[in-house]
């Protein structure tokens, strides 16, 4: 695959891999948190924290928006999709996610709904314009990435002159919550943040583009370097954050200069800008209520707002309390030291946000990292006993 | 499941009493195996199906030993590049007979056809089907029709079985790796999957790949002729991938695997698909590849064979069979880090076969 195995290569990998070991100072430790999802994935996938020195450690966040949406808000996909007449729309790595009462869009499904797994937005609205007697819902969730295709797919209905096609918008906003990770105090009993630096977002920075991340590298004194989601970019990002913090410095730099531009993409701002305004609250799986973190339709668009059509009233839901996600989105803990990892919490029963979806903190170190520990277990066990 | 599986700490039971099927349900990974052991296992309990295999197999009251299996195909589209649902049909289950090591004798053709389909299509499926299993050498010799009103099944659905012999001496089981053992694959993976994607509703993309869909039993044959005795085991890797032979391997033998991703063959047209729609070829599904597992001493001879053998060519060594007590799949990634290659959790792909 061109463009893309030049970014997977392993001589080069092993080559920064050699540039990191050389310049980070054995006298300290380093702990950056890579923000999203995809970086997490990558870093697992392909086993970069093999490649990095021991006094380095990835902090993986909260980026996967499967894994940030609230209980709460999967029990309002399942009561709309219940409702006679009513056809959601949905991306397929919500079909399995637990809502409360150990129910799931899949078994939903199962259970007679009607839940049809589409590819994109506009699959919705293909499936509105075919079946006029279905109201079409589209179950909307992501970050700013996933935004101007809802939009466009609400400018598509709206050009069409549907009425049976309505969005169910839970999209969010990236930077509120860094802001929240950097300013949560920590838990009593637990040590203060260890969140050195951002790897900052592909997908996203390609939309918003740089200027959302000065607050954190001027107020926070936090580097931030934005990177590709492909491995090679990830070790060349920790590499730059190396160096900043090494120089002192705290800036916001691009590694993704193939797509990221300073003032990112201005037609998608504009289009999200006509349809949807700042939700007042909105709860985060795993990070609370924040305020100004999510979006909604603007109110001359609420004929296509699901949440007005049909009157959704959201009813919080609490995670299991023994449950440790969010310690480990602030990097507090880790995912091996929660006790449910790997007892009642696995990727086909999750029971916090992290194991929910293979971009999740748990659920990547569940499937593809957890050999680790045992290999560090059956290394002590090995020493010899004197 | 074997004794310290450590799979069975983290099974949760069926709610036999609320719980109802879902799709995951028939999708090839750990919610599969869990409604088999909680449903069927309980139900039919007998020592050939605790074998664990994907066929029985069993001594006959005349002497020598037979095998017997049976398979449902529900792929949806009806016909994809490199084949069909007869053709599969046939290959399936000759397949399922070979990784036994047994030569097929004869199969049996079922189906339930919906109201309505039309007969130019059930005639294409059953020339097809024909086709396939004279060009095998194994006659379809029994069969069944049902009809059921329009909407209470999707076109076409067939199940065939087929029973076969196994030549003396030969004894091949998914419980039967042991660490030092070779692990090799006979061709590329992803092929079926990424082919019946590519004619999927909503998805239609433009690609070359055909399905693998091939009776494996004349591959077998030599493969047994080259190495006899040392080979320990074969699968054949369809639904849920490499990844989920591998990891069925690894607790029915109670071992570990390692395997090195850069020896796994993977067209880059299929890798290319995969990319885009964010599959890994290693949990896509294969129709015409096997796995096999050989003591050290007989893999070169085997790898020469099947590589002498036009279904494979490209066959590879790609890992071994190592001690592991969390019977872990490890793969030594490209990009030179390492990782587990788990179960699938949920389904990639549904109704691929």
């Amino acid at each position: 695959m061109k463009y893309v195995n030049e970014y997977r290569d392993g001589a080069l990998a092993r080559d920064i891999a050699a540039a990191i070991a050389a310049e980070v100072r054995p006298d300290r430790t380093y702990a950056f948190m890579e923000f999203c999802g995809g970086h997490t994935h990558a870093i697992s996938r392909y086993g970069v924290e093999d490649l990095l020195p021991a006094n380095l450690r990835m902090i993986h966040g909260p980026g996967c928006p499967v894994c940030v949406l609230p209980v709460g808000r999967i029990d309002d996909a399942i009561l709309l999709a219940r409702r006679p007449g009513v056809t959601l729309c949905t991306y397929a790595d919500l079909m399995r996610v637990p809502a409360s009462k150990s129910a799931s869009l899949l078994k939903a499904k199962a259970d007679g709904a009607d839940i049809r797994m589409i590819y994109s937005p506009l699959d919705a609205v293909r499936i509105a314009e075919a079946e006029p007697d279905r109201q079409v819902v589209f179950f909307a969730i992501g970050f700013e990435t996933t935004t101007p295709p809802t939009a466009v797919a609400l400018k598509t209905a709206e050009a069409k002159g549907l009425t049976n096609f309505s969005v169910f918008c839970n999209h969010v906003l990236t930077p509120v919550a860094m802001r929240a990770i950097l300013d949560t105090p920590p838990a009593q009993g637990e040590p203060p943040i260890a969140i050195e630096g951002f790897v900052g977002p592909a997908h996203v920075s390609t939309i918003i583009g740089m200027e959302p991340y000065r607050e954190f590298a001027e107020n926070d004194r936090k580097p931030v370097v934005i990177a590709g989601f492909e491995p090679l970019d990830v070790m060349q990002a920790i590499l730059m954050l190396v160096r900043q913090v090494n120089e002192q410095r705290s800036e916001v730099e691009n590694q993704y200069i193939r797509a990221v531009t300073q003032a990112g993409n201005a037609t998608a701002q504009a289009i999200c800008e006509e349809y949807f305004e700042i939700r007042e609250n909105f709860e985060w799986r795993g990070l609370g209520v924040l305020a100004a973190s999510a979006l909604k339709l603007r109110d001359k668009y609420a004929r296509f707002d699901a949440e007005q059509r049909f009157a959704v009233t959201t009813v919080h839901a609490d995670d299991n309390p023994a449950c440790e996600c969010g310690s480990i989105l602030r990097g507090q803990k880790k995912p091996a030291e929660c006790k449910l990892f790997g007892t009642v919490c696995t990727p086909e029963t999750p029971m916090g946000s992290c194991m929910v979806s293979s971009e999740g903190a748990c659920a990547a170190h569940w499937a593809y990292g957890r050999f680790r520990e045992h290999q560090a277990r059956s290394a002590t066990s090995l020493l010899p006993v004197s | 499941m074997n004794r310290h599986s450590p799979a069975k700490t983290y099974r949760r039971k069926l709610d036999l009493k609320h719980g109802r099927v879902d799709m995951s349900h028939g999708a090839g990974g750990r919610a599969m195996a869990d409604l088999i052991t909680g449903i069927f296992r309980a139900a039919f309990a007998n020592e050939w199906l605790d074998q664990g295999n994907d066929q029985a197999s069993f001594p006959t009251p005349a002497g020598g030993r037979m095998v017997m299996t049976t398979d449902g195909y529900v792929v949806s589209p009806l016909f994809f590049p490199g084949g069909d649902i007869g053709s599969l049909a046939v290959h399936g289950t000759i397949n399922d007979v070979a990784m036994a090591g047994a030569r097929p004798l004869y199969l049996s053709a079922s189906f339930i056809i919906e109201e309505g389909f039309p007969f130019s299509d059930l005639k294409r499926i059953a020339d097809s089907m024909g086709r396939a299993a004279a060009e095998a050498g194994v006659p379809v010799v029994t069969g069944d029709t049902k009809v059921v009103e329009r909407g209470k099944a999707d076109g076409v659905f067939i199940a065939t079985a087929g029973i076969g012999t196994v030549p003396d001496g030969i004894v091949l089981s998914g419980d039967r790796a042991v660490p030092g053992d070779v692990v090799l694959i006979s061709g590329s993976l992803g092929d079926h999957g990424v082919a019946i994607m590519s004619c999927r509703a909503n998805l239609e993309f433009e690609t070359a790949i055909l399905s693998d869909s091939a009776a494996l039993h004349d591959l077998v044959a030599a493969m047994i002729a080259a190495a006899g005795p040392h080979l320990r085991l074969l699968r054949d890797p369809t639904r849920g991938g490499l990844a989920a032979t591998l990891n069925e391997l690894a607790h029915q033998s109670g071992v570990g695997f390692r395997i090195d991703e850069d020896a796994i063959p993977v067209k880059p047209q299929v890798a290319a698909a995969c990319e885009l729609l964010g599959l890994d070829p290693l949990f896509v599904a294969n129709e015409g590849k096997l796995v096999a597992v050989v003591a050290p001493e007989g893999a070169d001879a085997l790898l020469a064979a099947m590589r002498a053998h036009g279904l494979g060519r490209e066959a590879a060594v790609i890992g071994s069979v190592v001690e592991d007590d969390q019977r872990f799949v490890q793969m030594t990634t490209s990009f030179g880090g390492g990782r587990i290659v788990d179960w699938l959790s949920g389904e990639q792909l549904p109704r691929i076969c």
